[in-house]
Formats: structure tokens, C-alpha cells, sequence
């Protein structure tokens, strides 16, 4: 009895010295990721615990939301599980899909987070994405010549289309202080439109005339040339991704660089903090929002070539995808940390890659918008939560100290 | 096609094309004068269409369609009010998430069962309607159209003639001194977004109900992002806002009216026109030193700390 006392006292003892190793060294780091604000006083362990607590909740219940959906129309919320699981992950060729499908949400999603650092809220990707597949398309079609300096000048144009694209916004913010969050988004239908235009013009990209001497053909550009696309190691039955996921590593790890070490990366954040400040210190303030906005208008562009020559191989009507609007609410939920660009691009390609798999359990597919849409909410509440809770906190502390003092002695 | 025909069927496409714009901007002028920049205004369009053509046709009533709409575009803007103006989260990204999940959410559901066919037919007014040329193409519309008359001077004397509304037009102009005045600023512009939301609703209810007699897929399409266009282009003053609906009405319109009426156009142009006409109009006709001076900037007490 006494022994036993003892074990479970040491026992005690020990977990309490874990406990507190944990809160001292786990828990600051565990702050550093969720909380990237510069205001480290704020920083402490209990608005950390709280804070990890609060993520719990709200993307619990973003799931249960999403399971009573799947339950309300008559489906099993576990079979949307095992379904996003076996779409995914479970196998090595389903892995690589999801690959597939993580690189251009990573390349657009990058590009937003470095406007909106810069206080340019660009929201037109999706249309600066297809501008950018576009510009490669005619490239790779077109221009003859061998297959990897095509290739290379292909990515290139789509470089130049997608940061083109953006540039107009930019063009029209600099000129006449036109909204960059409404122009990117009205440009996002014109582009549909130009993609709409080039790929229904025998003259421009669409495939010649089947053999049959059918008049109409599909609005699709033909398939790009074996020699100029992207090298994709591996296929889908067995483990295989595009190259350009290599490519959205090395650019995610030299931007994490450059925004961090550089000085351009500290005036891109103190523009987006404070242009008035930014200003004063230096800062070209026209000049740099311009320069962020078509970066991001380039990297979604390029996501745009890396689609065409990586996997997808033609230009068609509906190239997007979403994609453009996937990598914009992956790049909010990353909420300007660049280290959580790479997990949540993973995370919105596993639920993109999965979603094509409910179908097969009679769940129409867009559920996996609406799963991440609401994960974007879950993933926005909880930080604004704790402080309007620290807030009304401290505002009561201050009203009763206010009380106690007009009370006499 | 005698002359006067065509100048019916222009003059129709434009007034039934410029409705739902006009509904969604009056709000929309609302919500951006209290200093909201309301970029969820698709999603309430979109829901506020898909719930109106299944609750109406459920309860086979066009008015429960149309209450159906204003609830959806109300619930919208309350998840959007709430996050952005009680808790201080951005006010784009809580738009453009709740863009995302609308259109994800009713795609869903049209998809799980397509949705019903319900259509609003067409009210003669009497005498008006008898009005050569602009009768036949004015005073022939569906009824709904009619709330217009009660909606913007409603609006407009709400905003611009009480307390409440010059509160909101403080809120959105100067927050700090609005609030140092005991104004409630962010209760203003949760109230100016419920307005916008409801307004949305109807517009979009408007768009399934009146114009296409059901949902389609995405049927919105962006139109949510002229109506922000319009309101900008009108130097955020409701006049202007209307305007600028009739106008990008109209050109939306020439997409459907000129190949009816006999003229080749390009398709792909024809749907991008008002877009590219929201743009253009914006480049050279808006004042952008008219805009509400904290449009689309967050208002915390805490900061002021």
C-alpha cells in the first residue's frame, strides 16, 4: 500500500515535471505557429492552451456540420470519411494524385499571401491562372522548336500572361485608385471569356476539325506535345507526381527566405501594416504594392502552366477548376505564415482528391467545397474569438476597478 | 421585326436584366456607406435564388419564395456581420469564404435533386400598361419588380434622413469620432449589412423566380461583384448606384436582346460586357474621393486602447 502510494506519487511528480517542460518549451512553439502576430506579450500560455482549445471546437464543429449534412440528405458521414480517406492517401497512386492536385493550389495560394502581405487584396486568380495557361498553351502549340526550350518558354509566357493579367488591376490602381478586390474579380469573368474565345477559334488554339468533317469540335485546344511537358515520374495506378511540385517547393522555401531575411520582405510587411508609416520610412509604396500584386499575379499564372504541361495537357473551357479560388482560401487560412502554406495545400488536396470519391457513395462531390469552406471559417474563428474574449475580460476588470474605487474605504 | 418591337424587347431585356441589380445595389449602397465593402453579396444573391425556387415551390407560393430569399441573403449576412463587425475577423476573407461555401452548398443540394420549375408571371399595371412602347416593356413585369417603388425611397430616406442612417454614414465615414460621439459603430454596420443582405436575397430571389423560373448552376456568375462595381461607379450615392445597375442591366442585356433582334455578336464578348463595361465605367466616371473614408477598414475598440 505504501509502495504503491509512493509509485503513484513519483508518477505524479513526473507528469508534473513533463507537464511543465511541455508548457515551457512545447507550448512557445506551438504559439509561434498558430499565432504569428508581432505582439509577443500577447503570447502567453494561457492564450496558447485557449487558443488550441478553440481550434479544437471550431473544426470540430465545421466537421459536424458537414456530418449532419451528409446525415440530413441520407448518406453515411462515415462513409464521407472512408471516402476521403481511400480517395487520397491510402495508396501510393492516390497519394500521388493528391500531389497532383497540392502544387497549384501551393503556387496561387503563395502569390496571394505575398499581396495581401503587401496590402493588395487580390482575389482574381483563378482569372490570372487561366491567362497564364492560356499564354502557354499558345506557346507550347505554336512555337516549334525543341521540346525543353519550348517547354522552358511556355512556363515563361505563362509567367508573363498571369502577371500581365494582375498588372491591369494594378495598372488601374495606380492610375485612378480603383479597388484592386474588385477589379481582379471582374477580370476574373473576362478571362473565362478570352479562354472561352481562344479555345472555340480554329485561327487560335481550338483542336483541328476531327476527320469525320464534323463542323463543331469540342472548345478545346489538342494536347500538348509529348517532348514539352513537364516531367512527371511515375503514373497514377503506382506513386507519381508532376514536377512541378519541386518546382512549389524550392519557390514556397526561397519566398520564406525572402520575405524573412530580405529587406524587401520587411518593407512588403511594413506596406501592408502601415503604408503611411511604410511611406515615411522610404518605402515606395505605388511601386511595391504594384510589384507584390503582379508577383502574385505571376505565381498564379504559373500555377496555370504548371497545370497544362504537367497534367492536364490542353486548354479547355473550365481549365480552372477552382483551383484559383482553392489556393486563395488556402493562402487565408495560412493567415500570412508561409510555414503552414505547405500542410494546408496538402490538407485542400486531400479534400479535393478524396471529393472526387464521394460520388461512389452517392454524395454529389461539392460537398468538399462546402467541408472547406467551412474549415476556412473554423480556421478564421478562433484567434478573433480569444481577443474579443481578453477584451471583454479586461473591460470588466476595468469597470470594477472603476467601481471599487468611487467606493469609500 | 418593325422598329418599334425592337425598342420593346431591348427596353424588357433591360429592365428585367437590371432588376435583380437594382434590389442588390440598394443594399449594397447601404452596406458600403456604413464602411462595408461586401464582397459576400454573390453568396447572398446565390443562396437568396436557390432557397426562393424551393421554398416557393414548396409551399407553391411566390411570396414565401421571395421571404425564402431575403431570409437566405439574411442569414448570409449575419454570419458575415458577425464574424466581421462582433469579432474582428477580415472582412474579405469572411466574404470570399462564404462566396466559396454558397456556391458549394447550393450546387450540393441542385445537384442532389434538381430544383424546381416556379415562375413569377408576368402584372399589366392598369392604364400604364397601355402606354404605347414603354407600357409593353415597363408596366409588364412581374409584380415583385413594383417593391422598387416602396424599396429605394425607403432606403434612401432611412440612410440619408435618420438618426440610425446617419449614424451608419458616421460609421463608415470616421469610426473613431463616430464612436467617440457614443455612437455603437460596429452595431451600424451590422445593421447596414442585414440591410444589404435582405435586399441581396430578394435581388437574387428576383433573378430565379421572375427572370429564369428556376436555379441553374452558379447562376449568379459574378453579377453580385458588378453590383459592388455599381455602386462604386455611382460615387456610393444611390442615385449613382442605380445608374450604374441600369447600365451594366443594360449591357448584360445586349447579350441576350441582340442576337433576338438580328444581329451577330460574338458571344464570348457579349458575356463579358458588363464586366469589361464595370471597368470601364469605373476607370472613367467613378470619384473615388467620394468613397466612405474607412470603407472596408476594420473598427475595434481595443485598438483605440
Amino acid at each position: 500500500m505504501v509502495e504503491k502510494m509512493s509509485f503513484s506519487h513519483r508518477l505524479n511528480t513526473q507528469l508534473t515535471t513533463l507537464t511543465n517542460r511541455f508548457k515551457q518549451r512545447a507550448l512557445p512553439a506551438l504559439g509561434e505557429f498558430f499565432d504569428s502576430d508581432v505582439e509577443a506579450t500577447q503570447r502567453s500560455r494561457v492564450r496558447v492552451s485557449k487558443m488550441a482549445m478553440y481550434y479544437l471546437i471550431s473544426i470540430g464543429t465545421a466537421l459536424l456540420l458537414t456530418g449532419a449534412l451528409v446525415a440530413a440528405v441520407g448518406h453515411s458521414p462515415w462513409g464521407i470519411v472512408s471516402d476521403l480517406y481511400r480517395g487520397s492517401v491510402s495508396t501510393p497512386g492516390a497519394f500521388g494524385r493528391t500531389l497532383d492536385n497540392t502544387y497549384p493550389i501551393l503556387f496561387v495560394a503563395l502569390g496571394t499571401m505575398i499581396a495581401v502581405r503587401a496590402g493588395m487584396f487580390n482575389i482574381g486568380q483563378s482569372g490570372q491562372l487561366v491567362i497564364g495557361a492560356t499564354a502557354a498553351g499558345f506557346v507550347a502549340l505554336k512555337v516549334s522548336g525543341p521540346g525543353p526550350l519550348v517547354l522552358v518558354l511556355a512556363l515563361l509566357a505563362s509567367i508573363v500572361g498571369g502577371a500581365l493579367w494582375a498588372g491591369i488591376s494594378a495598372l488601374l490602381y495606380a492610375w485612378r485608385r480603383i479597388n484592386v478586390v474588385i477589379s481582379t474579380l471582374l477580370l476574373v469573368y473576362v478571362a473565362t471569356q478570352i479562354l472561352s474565345y481562344v479555345v472555340s477559334n480554329r485561327s487560335l488554339l481550338q483542336e483541328p476539325a476531327p476527320p469525320g468533317g464534323a463542323a463543331g469540335g469540342l472548345p478545346q485546344s489538342s494536347l500538348v506535345p509529348m517532348d514539352v511537358r513537364l516531367p512527371h515520374p511515375g503514373a497514377y495506378p503506382s506513386f507519381g507526381f508532376s514536377s512541378a511540385l519541386v518546382i512549389g517547393l524550392v519557390v514556397v522555401g526561397v519566398a520564406f527566405v525572402a520575405l524573412k531575411q530580405t529587406s524587401w520582405g520587411v518593407k512588403l510587411r511594413m506596406l501592408g501594416a502601415n503604408s503611411v508609416a511604410a511611406r515615411r520610412f522610404g518605402v515606395r509604396v505605388v511601386a511595391m504594392g504594384i510589384a507584390a500584386l503582379m508577383i502574385s499575379g505571376a505565381l498564379a499564372g504559373f500555377a496555370g502552366g504548371a497545370m497544362l504541361t504537367g497534367d492536364v495537357y490542353r486548354v479547355q473551357a473550365g481549365f480552372a477548376n477552382t483551383y484559383g479560388n482553392d489556393g486563395l482560401l488556402a493562402a487565408l487560412v495560412c493567415n500570412d505564415r508561409v510555414g503552414a502554406l505547405i500542410p494546408v495545400a496538402l490538407a485542400f488536396g486531400i479534400i479535393r482528391t478524396g471529393g472526387d470519391f464521394f460520388l461512389s457513395t452517392g454524395v454529389p462531390a461539392y460537398l468538399a467545397q462546402v467541408l472547406q469552406g467551412l474549415l476556412v471559417l473554423a480556421a478564421v474563428f478562433p484567434p478573433v474569438y480569444l481577443d474579443r474574449r481578453l477584451w471583454l475580460q479586461r473591460l470588466k476588470a476595468a469597470r470594477v476597478g472603476a467601481f471599487r474605487s468611487t467606493v469609500p474605504a | 421585326m418593325s422598329a418599334s418591337s425592337d425598342t420593346v424587347i431591348v427596353l424588357s431585356g433591360v429592365v428585367a436584366q437590371s432588376a435583380p441589380l437594382l434590389f442588390a445595389a440598394t443594399g449594397e449602397y447601404a452596406a458600403e456607406r456604413t464602411g462595408t465593402l461586401n464582397i459576400s453579396i454573390e453568396a447572398m444573391m446565390l443562396s437568396g435564388s436557390y432557397c426562393a425556387v424551393v421554398f416557393g415551390s414548396l409551399a407553391n407560393n411566390a411570396v414565401v419564395g421571395l421571404l425564402a430569399g431575403v431570409a437566405a441573403g439574411f442569414v448570409v449576412s449575419f454570419i458575415h456581420a458577425n464574424f466581421s463587425h462582433r469579432l474582428s475577423a477580415n472582412t474579405f476573407v469572411v466574404g470570399l469564404t462564404l462566396d466559396a461555401i454558397a456556391l458549394a452548398v447550393t450546387d450540393f443540394f441542385a445537384t442532389l435533386s434538381s430544383p424546381p420549375f416556379i415562375k413569377i408571371t408576368s402584372f399589366q399595371v392598369p392604364i400604364l400598361s397601355h402606354i404605347p412602347i414603354v407600357g409593353t416593356a415597363i408596366f409588364n413585369e412581374p409584380w415583385p419588380l413594383y417593391l422598387l417603388i416602396v424599396i429605394i425611397p425607403g432606403v434612401w430616406w432611412v440612410v440619408g434622413h435618420t438618426r440610425i442612417g446617419l449614424e451608419g454614414r458616421a460609421a463608415g465615414e470616421d469610426p473613431v469620432a463616430a464612436d467617440a460621439n457614443g455612437i455603437s459603430v460596429n452595431k451600424r454596420r451590422r445593421q447596414g449589412l442585414y440591410l444589404a443582405g435582405g435586399l441581396s436575397g430578394l435581388g437574387g430571389a428576383y433573378l430565379s423566380l421572375c427572370i429564369v423560373g428556376t436555379f441553374n448552376y452558379d447562376m449568379t456568375a459574378g453579377i453580385g461583384f458588378v453590383v459592388i462595381a455599381a455602386v462604386i461607379f455611382g460615387g456610393w450615392t444611390l442615385s449613382g448606384a442605380l445608374v450604374g445597375a441600369l447600365l451594366f442591366g443594360a449591357a448584360s442585356a445586349m447579350g441576350l436582346v441582340l442576337p433576338t433582334i438580328g444581329y451577330q455578336v460574338n458571344p464570348q464578348l457579349l458575356l463579358a460586357l458588363p464586366y469589361v463595361a464595370a471597368l470601364v465605367a469605373m476607370i472613367f466616371l467613378a470619384k473615388s474621393q467620394n468613397a466612405p473614408r474607412a470603407l472596408a477598414q476594420p473598427f475595434s475598440r481595443e485598438s483605440l486602447v
